[in-house]
């Protein structure tokens, strides 16, 4: 029952927003600031007091679980599970759903109710994604916070550069995302009715559809509507159009989301879904994904350089950073599957650090435009040391998590993969170039103004300091994280091996 | 002859038309609108009590099966909920305002026939029954030019397109010598001659055009926005779900209509119309206008239902018509609200709605509610219903109707969002037209109200009505 209140928490938490609009300004904040602390607690308390031991059998992979009927015409459930994998992001969601609501506290000024109610709404949805286990709860929960989301954007966004509406990235972002969830819901249908057709039986149950045998003609098509679904959300290369407006136009609090978490829920639905539904087609198709995954990472890096707005240039080295993310899921290798995990983790954080320094920067000076600035190091107080850390997390820099990230991810690929994983260490060296670039044009170059601007106040030294605390952290000691979700990455790394031993014995077999 | 269950089970449609009767002769005695409307509303009601009750009798040229109940009971909500709205709309009206109930009465009586006619006579005479009121509705107020353009228009258009039924019906008459649709299958063994293909084909044209699927669809913008709102409602609603449901019956029940010839041409007609009906809604600022093509998508939609047409598609065509009509109603319901009091032309311009949030929270929540069904977002009722077309195609591996579907959902969005987005954009100051203030204590309000939150729920638990549709649908 701890699940549906997890989910639920935040929904509640949303309307109650809303409604404290009339109780003054500052009520709504606080309590969606109790919400996502609470949410947040909750998850820490299963992280202690629950055990991630390796499941010795398959009965019981789930740390919680939790089923009701709902729809039983099609045997659809209520189902909701949580292992280490979910707890760590739902853990992560809390975390960053507190960021955004403090981050945007000076920020947005009008109807503050009901930016709370449609932030909430986001952060119950993402919750929702990562605790559902049904496909088609997944699927509604999926499709349900890009409406939230779209609204955070349309409404309180920034119209940035010239020609570009706020509204105009809102409705990219949430026509793509809708259509790529749609081709899921053909293919999680098609699913169904193909193991209705096997069996008789009708269900969305992951347990039961992973049992499935689906005919060898259809079956890379259906996993393909899974990787479009996913890989719009990550965003890997052909498919990242919405992403750097939406990054740009957005406030500060639905960046630090959509890097945060929203990206996540793509890996994570990869990590749960695509891979362990359709362990061989995927088997088959990892050598392209880890293409588009490298050509993400060489792609998101080049544009990231070129890039004036402060905020499009951090969206470009989400799609490289995703791109590590990407090849590392399909490498197969449990290494680097715990890399991916750890990079994710790493990435939102960094990269929330990195949107909430823009989003004060901007509150400052006004703009976003790197042209604008310059200088800046002699100018304000702090937050240019705060810049240099996240930046330098960025790109890597060792003691920091990403670099823990980022070399599991080399590590484990080059075992399988070593062609790929040569060729994205070349990423790196990009990443270096656009953290420097990035360094360079706001606090270092040619001063554009002079006079001295406020240093950051106590919130947000708070904010800062603790996630640079965490990035820290993470990177000397990132056990109890990998302990975690150790389960999970093991368990698709052995799918991964099945696929490719039954890969092996189909030829054989046909041979005899 | 009649025996006492055959009557009883027509007596729905025996309370409609009485009720009809009595209206007439009461606005003949003495006019009063809130009476006359009371009185509509109580006989709908009742038909609506009685409706359960009528299953056992098989009058002649009917059939009174799980679907034509189902469908009646849509109808007479949708009825009644048409006739809440138009007191509220035509309450403002200068001139009589009474006959419209008479007129919607009429039209109601026509599609209860409609949806459980059994003969194409019966088909022909109800269908006849339900438009020519509708004329008379869609023309009311007819000071305005466009009413009246709309009536004229949907006269003609109309009027040809029971040309093209009749014809259709004379070559299945002329080749099988019986009206009736179990003489019609049974004279019929296979898939039938050119002249069987041609009738059929014709007869799916002239239902097809009071559906405007796509090629036959050029009224309906027009009609949309010229009508008074409570008869584009009426016509959006009860009048779309009659035709829908009579040709979804044509197809269960004669094999004429299921050959691969015509069902190639139904799978074209549903793609030109869910990608047409949203393709040319893309760009409107018409609010009427607009949602009248989004009706066209949605039929397009619906007519996957007919392309495959088993068991699972009637519960579809249930489910889908359940939520097309809350959904639609809601949507229609919120721009009837503010067009009236009646004065002139309806409040359908899109700027009308700029910033409706901040001045009317809970009409603009209905109509983002009604509009995010509309595009078939989860935890509406409109996903269910977009969840059971998907399927229904999955189901029987229609791929280019399921693409045709998700194209034509992506394509919607833009719209629906730019609709939905403008409620809640801040005003520059323009505040031309508003409902009363007590808009939400009046019974208008609290119906769209129960309209949202029934959305709502259907979305959230949809395995009651899932259920009732079910059962109503193993029947037949």
């Amino acid at each position: 029952m701890i699940l549906v209140w997890l989910i639920i928490i935040p929904f509640l938490g949303g309307l109650l927003c809303w409604q404290a609009d009339r109780w003054g300004e500052h009520a709504p904040r606080w309590i969606a600031l109790a919400t996502m602390l609470f949410v947040l607690g909750i998850s820490l308390w299963l992280w202690v007091t629950g055990d991630f031991a390796l499941p010795t059998d398959d009965a019981r992979p789930w740390l919680l679980e939790w089923r009701t009927d709902w729809i039983p015409r099609f045997g659809i459930e209520i189902h909701l599970a949580m292992d280490g994998l979910s707890l760590i992001l739902v853990a992560l969601t809390g975390f960053l759903g507190a960021f955004a609501v403090l981050c945007s506290w000076r920020e947005i000024g009008d109807r503050v109710g009901f930016f709370h109610l449609n932030l909430l709404w986001i952060l119950g949805g993402v919750v929702g994604v990562f605790l559902a286990l049904d496909l088609f709860l997944f699927f509604l929960f999926w499709e349900m916070m890009l409406v939230p989301m779209y609204f955070l954007i349309a409404l309180w966004g920034h119209s940035g550069s010239a020609g570009q509406t706020r509204i105009r990235a809102a409705t990219r972002f949430f026509i793509y995302t809708q259509a790529s969830g749609l081709l899921m819901l053909v293919a999680i249908l098609a699913l169904v009715f193909i193991h209705f057709d096997n069996s008789g039986q009708l269900s969305f149950s992951y347990d039961v559809l992973r049992q499935t045998e689906v005919p060898d003609a259809i079956a890379p098509w259906l996993m393909l509507g899974f990787f479009v679904a996913f890989a719009v959300k990550l965003p890997i290369v052909p498919l990242h159009g919405w992403l750097p407006d939406a990054h740009a136009q957005a406030p500060t609090a639905g960046s630090v989301d959509l890097a945060g978490i929203l990206l996540k829920t793509a890996a994570y639905g990869m990590l749960r879904f695509a891979l362990p539904l359709f362990p061989e087609e995927s088997m088959a198709f990892a050598p392209i994904a880890m293409g588009l995954g490298l050509v993400s990472i060489v792609y998101g890096a080049v544009l990231a350089c070129g890039q004036h707005d402060i905020k499009r240039l951090i969206a470009y080295t989400s799609i490289s950073h995703m791109g590590f993310v990407l090849i590392a899921i399909y490498s197969g290798s449990e290494l680097a599957i715990q890399g991916a995990v750890v990079l994710m983790v790493a990435h939102a954080f960094s990269s929330a650090g990195l949107f909430i320094l823009s989003g004060q920067l901007y509150e400052r000076i006004h703009t976003r435009d790197m042209r604008m600035m310059g200088g800046l190091w002699g100018r304000i107080p702090a937050l240019p040391g705060f810049t240099l850390f996240f930046v330098a997390a960025s790109l890597g820099m060792p003691v920091t998590a990403n670099f823990v990230g980022e070399f599991m991810i080399l590590f484990g690929t080059f075992q399988t993969a070593p062609v790929v994983a040569v060729i994205a260490s070349a990423g790196l060296v990009l990443a270096a170039i656009y953290s420097l670039i990035l360094m360079q044009r706001v606090h270092f170059g040619p001063v554009v103004r002079q006079e001295p601007l406020k240093g950051p106040d106590r919130r947000e030294y708070a904010m800062m300091l603790s996630l640079l605390t965490l990035v820290i952290v993470l990177g000397l000691y990132p056990q109890p994280l990998l302990d975690t979700t150790a389960g999970m990455s093991g368990m698709v790394a052995e799918l991964f091996a099945e696929g490719a031993s039954d890969g092996l014995a189909e030829p054989i077999g046909e041979v005899r | 002859m009649l025996t006492a269950a055959d009557l009883l089970t027509l007596l729905p449609l025996i309370i409609v038309g009485t009720t009809a009767v009595v209206v007439m002769l009461v606005i003949a005695w003495r006019r009063h609108h809130a009476a006359t409307a009371l009185m509509s509303g109580a006989g709908l009601l009742l038909a609506l009590l009685v409706l359960p009750l009528a299953s056992t009798g098989s009058p002649p040229l009917m059939q009174v099966d799980g679907l034509a109940l189902m469908s009646g009971t849509l109808i007479l909500i949708s009825a009644l909920v048409t006739v809440i709205l138009s007191h509220h709309y035509l309450s403002g009206y200068i001139g009589p305002k009474e006959e419209f109930y008479l007129l919607l009465l009429c039209a109601t009586a026509g599609a209860l026939g409609l949806v459980a006619s059994d003969h194409l006579a019966m088909l022909f005479i109800s269908l006849e029954l339900m438009s020519m009121p509708l004329y008379g509705m869609l023309a009311y107020s007819f000071r305005a030019e466009r009413s009246l353009e709309a009536g004229i228009k949907y006269l003609l258009l109309s009027a040809a397109a029971t040309a093209f039924l009749l014809f259709g019906m004379a070559l299945i008459y002329a080749r099988t010598g019986h009206l009736d649709l179990a003489g019609v299958a049974g004279a019929l063994v296979g898939t039938g001659d050119a002249w069987m293909l041609g009738g059929a084909a014709l007869m799916v044209v002239g239902l097809g055009f009071k559906l405007s699927v796509v090629p036959f669809h050029l009224w309906t913008p027009d009609v949309y926005q010229g009508g008074p709102a409570p008869a584009t409602i009426f016509l959006a609603t009860v009048s779309k779900l009659a035709v829908f449901v009579v040709v979804l019956r044509l197809v269960l029940a004669a094999p004429v209509f299921n050959s691969d010839w015509l069902q190639t041409l139904i799978t074209v007609l549903a793609l030109l119309t869910m990608l047409g009906g949203n393709l040319l809604a893309l760009f409107q600022s018409n609010l009427k206008r607009l949602l009248g093509y989004s009706s066209i998508a949605h039929f397009g939609y619906l007519l996957v239902a007919i392309v495959v047409g088993n068991t699972l598609a009637i519960e579809t065509t249930g489910v889908y018509l359940v939520t097309y009509l809350v959904t639609t109603l809601a949507a229609f319901g919120v721009v009837t609200l503010l067009s009236s009091p009646f004065g002139g032309e309806d409040a359908d311009g899109l700027p009308v709605y700029r910033g409706l949030f901040w001045r009317r929270p809970y009409l603009a929540a209905v109509m983002t509610v009604s509009f995010l069904s509309l595009a078939g977002i989860p935890l509406t009722a409109g996903f269910i219903g977009k969840f059971y077309v998907i399927a229904l195609g999955v189901a029987d591996s229609r791929w280019w109707l399921v693409g045709g579907i998700v194209t034509g959902s992506a394509i919607g969005l833009y719209y629906y969002l730019r609709v939905m987005v403008t409620l809640y954009l801040p005003e520059p100051g323009m505040r031309r037209r508003d409902v009363s203030n007590d808009w939400g204590s009046r019974i208008g309000g609290v119906t769209l109200l129960a309209l949202a939150v029934i959305i709502l729920i259907l979305g959230i638990y949809p395995a009651p009505m899932i259920d009732w549709v079910q059962g109503l649908s193993s029947v037949s």
